[in-house]
């Protein structure tokens, strides 16, 4: 049945291209809602078995080569399906206004989402790869024809990158297949590779995926491309297509190969230990509110990564839940920045957000403001909370170093967070503090949507994190790398 | 009794007589009239081969110059039938790009009858007839209905393949005196205990060697390419990729490989060096390109090099195990058939920007996306199938390629892979100054994809889903000959 999620994806987009241009965003918002419905459906369903990778469907695809369609589920890819079709229906919500070319815009936005959902179901590596690399293409366009800023540069530049990624990564899928004999990646991670294979072939693989998941230094592509993006664009690349690298990294690197992580795994912990600090102390001197948002998000990319260094369970689970939780909050943030302030003042500039008292103009852009900053400064009560004294619980065992130096660079997180809500919010200007607000068109009611239904998920799984990680647990406990 | 092969290869002839005597007004309409002539011959012939058996199917064998050991033999084994099915594909294609006057088409048709003759002949004399058969009619189709620069490309085109073949020519006399046969069969069965003795031998492997490699071309030999595909009217560019760089490739796998397997072993690492250089530095020149037609010309360079990757890196080396040859050589086949399609239809999209612009700089276009989005749409995809994505067809055949090669020559391969980034770098700057920024102003006029070009795009874009998508039924054809050629070339 979660195979659905990608068939009514697929066909909810070409259905958009066919019929007039009126009902693209309610096909979307359908689409994208079927989806979730799927999602929470396996979710709360006593007999799915979400404890190892089980086969969902598997048709023979190129039967020379041992090429199967073959999809599978556990916690870990349920949670970032629900995780994906969060994003894609606020995304959808975020974009109801879009009307210049709006049956492409939505046929390439579903094209993301459907390829991810391949990526987070794919059982075949070859599968996997194929999805993976499919989402590089509606990317690109979607930023190159709808985005604003600088955007044939960011949309370059991101694709630039991928590609990178995607030919370390083509390499790595290829050693595994010649030695492995195999596509199936629950066969693969019985195969017992041998350690000189893994020495290599895992930073190969892993730093291939890890590109998207915004890894330090390879991370610059992030800020840039967010910028650029159209607020639907940032939402999907923070929301889904950074966990695409992460969890690839985490389903095929990792549980491949893993006497080569084990030897990888210190390097990747100082990777990520940087990434964390140096991006928050970026992120502190930005003046673009939506770069400030950009490198917030390599930040808590970082976080990911340095769970899955960390190899117990608490860390990988964290890792798991972290995506789930900076999917929400990313959303979430780039949302507020990109669609409820830029569309309005068409600014981003903080200096000047600074003296238009938007607190006043645009209440419930200010509320979701603070309720997000809250979330991804992780203040407890807010998915990134859990995630993050998850990892940090992980860590402690493995790292206890990290613990410490990321602890100080949480403190960077709040310094920039609270810098960004307060410039941009919540700055009294003695020359305009009497005047009245300038008059802005207010927040629409797909917009109040969209934010409401982020804001209720991060809250959510922040005061009940349980109902995520009861699902995940299980899961990454079947994974070999912890034996 | 004349077999469908000689049929199929009369056909076009006849087709040029007709045009060349007849004076007809639309000699378009003519040539794609032969040309479903001959692709209704050609699905005949791939009716009538039976994929399951190994070996030659359907020969034809007439005495031709006995004195000398000529036979008129000609047959078709899988791969054969895979190129006789492109070029069936290519030419009708070619001929909807651009309206070629009559002498033009003729020529064209006579070219098409000397690639099936290339592709399906198995005797070394007839063989190099028809594929010099094949030089003339190019030289003067770029010569004579060329663009600027006409001159200078079309004869240093004729120079470099001419003295490819005359070195060829010479190393199969070479040959022929030591053994006395020109049958492939035979001088294949002969090739394992080594065809000459003594150092001669690298005299004529490197005769064969330099002819086939002209042709393809691999670098350092691919000097010729650039200027003659730019020059070239689009039609004949497209054929001249599609189609006659395949010559080449063909003549490395039915020729030089198995003749010399014992020499290929020896020289391997020198050759996969240059295959290598090719795969890497010609995207990079690509990159520097500022006239669109060369960019493409020299990533033709790139994909050809990746089908040598995959020959050289398995029969270098004896020890790969018999499955890696097997998907190498698969990969090797389909990749012909796949950049056969796509780069024609590079070139095809590059002529109608050419036809709508009278210009094909890189800069002379901006913001297409604007004002015709079906065209920009539809080349993406034929960039994107170039340049390797996963669902399109040039992806599984590059995958087979590096699966088949990586076991054998890693280093190779991981250095080729590079050459993959610098395709996709390549491409993506291309749309990005084609397509997107703001409109230029002599594009404010084009018009988007017409219902006539429609009709070609669809079909061929189709194709390259099909492929990229359920490749097996291409295997198919060619399942059998390449399980023979891989217990062949260990």
């Amino acid at each position: 049945m979660i195979a659905w999620t990608i068939y009514i994806t697929f066909a909810g987009a070409v259905i958009v291209l066919l019929l007039p241009q009126r009902f693209s965003r309610w096909i979307a918002l359908f689409a994208t809602i079927a989806g979730f419905a799927i999602g929470l459906a396996m979710f709360f369903r006593p007999d799915v078995d979400l404890s190892h990778f089980a086969t969902v469907v598997r048709v023979p695809w190129i039967p020379a080569l041992g090429m199967n369609y073959h999809l599978a589920l556990d916690g870990i890819s349920l949670t970032l399906v629900l995780v994906t079709a969060l994003a894609a229906i606020s995304a959808v919500l975020f974009s109801w206004d879009i009307n210049e070319r709006a049956k492409e815009f939505f046929f390439w936005l579903l094209l993301v989402v459907g390829g991810s959902y391949g990526v987070f179901l794919s059982a075949d590596l070859f599968l996997l790869f194929l999805f993976y690399e499919l989402v590089i293409v509606p990317k690109y366009f979607l930023i190159a024809i709808f985005g604003s800023t600088n955007k044939e540069y960011g949309a370059m530049k991101l694709t630039l990158y991928s590609f990178f990624g995607g030919a370390l990564v083509f390499l790595g899928v290829i050693a595994a297949y010649v030695a492995g004999g195999s596509f199936d990646l629950n066969q693969l991670a019985n195969f017992q590779f041998s350690p000189e294979l893994q020495a290599w072939a895992f930073p190969v693989l892993f730093l291939g995926f890890a590109v998207l998941a915004g890894i330090w230094p390879l991370h610059t592509w992030a800020p840039t491309g967010h910028v650029a993006a159209p607020t639907a664009g940032s939402m999907l690349l923070a929301g889904i297509v950074m966990k695409l690298g992460a969890y690839a990294a985490l389903r095929v690197a990792m549980n491949l190969f893993p006497q080569g992580f084990q030897m990888w795994r210190t390097p990747v912990a100082v990777l990520a230990v940087i990434g964390i600090v140096y991006a928050a102390a970026v992120a502190l001197r930005q003046r673009d509110l939506k770069f400030v948002i950009g490198y917030s998000s390599v930040s808590h990319m970082g976080f990911v990564l340095l769970g899955l260094a960390t190899a117990n369970v608490f860390g990988v689970s964290g890792a798991v839940l972290q995506m789930f939780s900076h999917g929400v909050i990313g959303a979430l943030l780039f949302a507020v920045a990109g669609r409820m302030i830029y569309r309005r003042t068409h600014t981003r500039d903080l200096d000047t957000l600074a003296s238009m008292n938007l607190r006043r103009a645009l209440p419930f852009a200010a509320f979701t403001f603070v309720v997000a900053s809250a979330a991804s400064m992780g203040i407890p009560g807010f998915s990134g909370f859990a995630a993050e004294i998850t990892i940090l619980i992980g860590a402690w065992k493995t790292y206890p170093v990290a613990v410490w130096i990321v602890g100080a660079g949480m403190v960077l997180v709040a310094a920039f967070t609270l810098r960004a809500l307060k410039r941009s919010f919540f700055d009294v200007d003695p020359k305009t503090e009497n005047t009245a607000p300038p008059q802005m068109e207010p927040i629409t009611i797909p917009e109040k949507l969209g934010a409401c239904l982020l804001m209720f998920a991060t809250l959510v799984v922040g005061l009940y994190p349980r109902m995520l990680l009861d699902r995940i647990q299980p899961a990454v406990d079947a994974m070999r790398f912890l034996k | 009794m004349v077999g469908l092969i000689s049929v199929l290869i009369i056909i076009p002839v006849a087709g040029a007589i007709v045009l060349y005597v007849g004076h007809a007004k639309n000699p378009r309409v003519i040539s794609l009239i032969f040309n479903a002539l001959s692709a209704f011959y050609a699905l005949m012939l791939w009716q009538k081969f039976d994929p399951s058996a190994p070996g030659l199917q359907l020969i034809e064998r007439h005495a031709w110059i006995p004195s000398i050991g000529a036979e008129y033999i000609v047959g078709i084994d899988g791969l054969s039938l895979l190129l006789v099915l492109l070029t069936s594909l290519v030419f009708p294609f070619a001929f909807c790009a651009e309206r070629l006057e009559r002498g033009a088409c003729a020529l064209m048709l006579v070219m098409q009858a000397a690639l099936y003759g290339t592709f399906t002949a198995q005797n070394f004399i007839l063989w190099f007839l028809f594929y010099e058969m094949s030089l003339v009619p190019a030289f003067l189709l770029i010569k004579i209905y060329g663009g600027d620069n006409r001159d200078y490309a079309a004869v240093k085109f004729f120079l470099y393949t001419f003295l490819g073949s005359v070195a060829m020519l010479l190393a199969f006399l070479g040959i022929y005196f030591a053994k006395g046969t020109f049958d492939f069969a035979t001088l294949a069965e002969l090739g394992k205990s080594g065809l000459i003795a003594g150092n001669f031998r690298w005299f004529v492997f490197g005769g064969i060697f330099l002819g086939l490699a002209v042709k393809i071309p691999l670098f350092p030999f691919h000097t010729w390419l650039p200027d003659a595909y730019q020059t070239a009217p689009t039609g004949v560019s497209m054929v001249l990729t599609g189609t006659l760089s395949k010559m080449g490739v063909y003549g490395f796998i039915r020729l030089l490989v198995p003749l010399f397997p014992n020499e290929v072993k020896i020289a391997g690492p020198w050759i996969l060096t240059l295959v290598v250089c090719s795969i890497v530095f010609a995207p990079l020149a690509a990159w520097a390109q500022r006239d669109l037609k060369r960019m493409v010309a020299y990533l033709s360079i790139n994909h050809l090099g990746y089908c040598l990757l995959g020959l050289f890196a398995i029969t270098t080396t004896s020890t790969s195990a018999l499955i890696d040859k097997h998907a190498a050589l698969s990969g090797v086949f389909l990749q012909i058939f796949n950049h056969g399609v796509t780069a024609a239809a590079l070139f095809y999209f590059v002529g109608l920007l050419e036809q709508r612009r009278g210009l094909c700089g890189i800069n002379d276009f901006g913001g297409l996306m604007q004002r015709t989005p079906l065209l920009c749409g539809w080349m993406s995809v034929a960039m994107f199938s170039s340049l390797g994505l996963p669902g399109l067809n040039g992806f599984i055949g590059e995958f087979l390629i590096f699966k088949g090669s990586f076991a054998t020559a890693t280093g190779f391969t991981a250095i080729a892979v590079i050459g993959l980034l610098f395709t996709a770098v390549t491409f993506m700057r291309a749309m990005q100054s084609l397509f997107s920024g703001p409109l230029s102003e002599s594009c404010a006029g084009f018009s988007d994809l017409l219902l006539k070009e429609k009709l070609v795009i669809v079909p061929i874009t189709l194709l390259m889903f099909a492929i990229g998508l359920n490749p097996q039924f291409i295997f198919n054809t060619f399942n059998a000959t390449v399980a023979q050629m891989a217990r062949l070339f260990s």
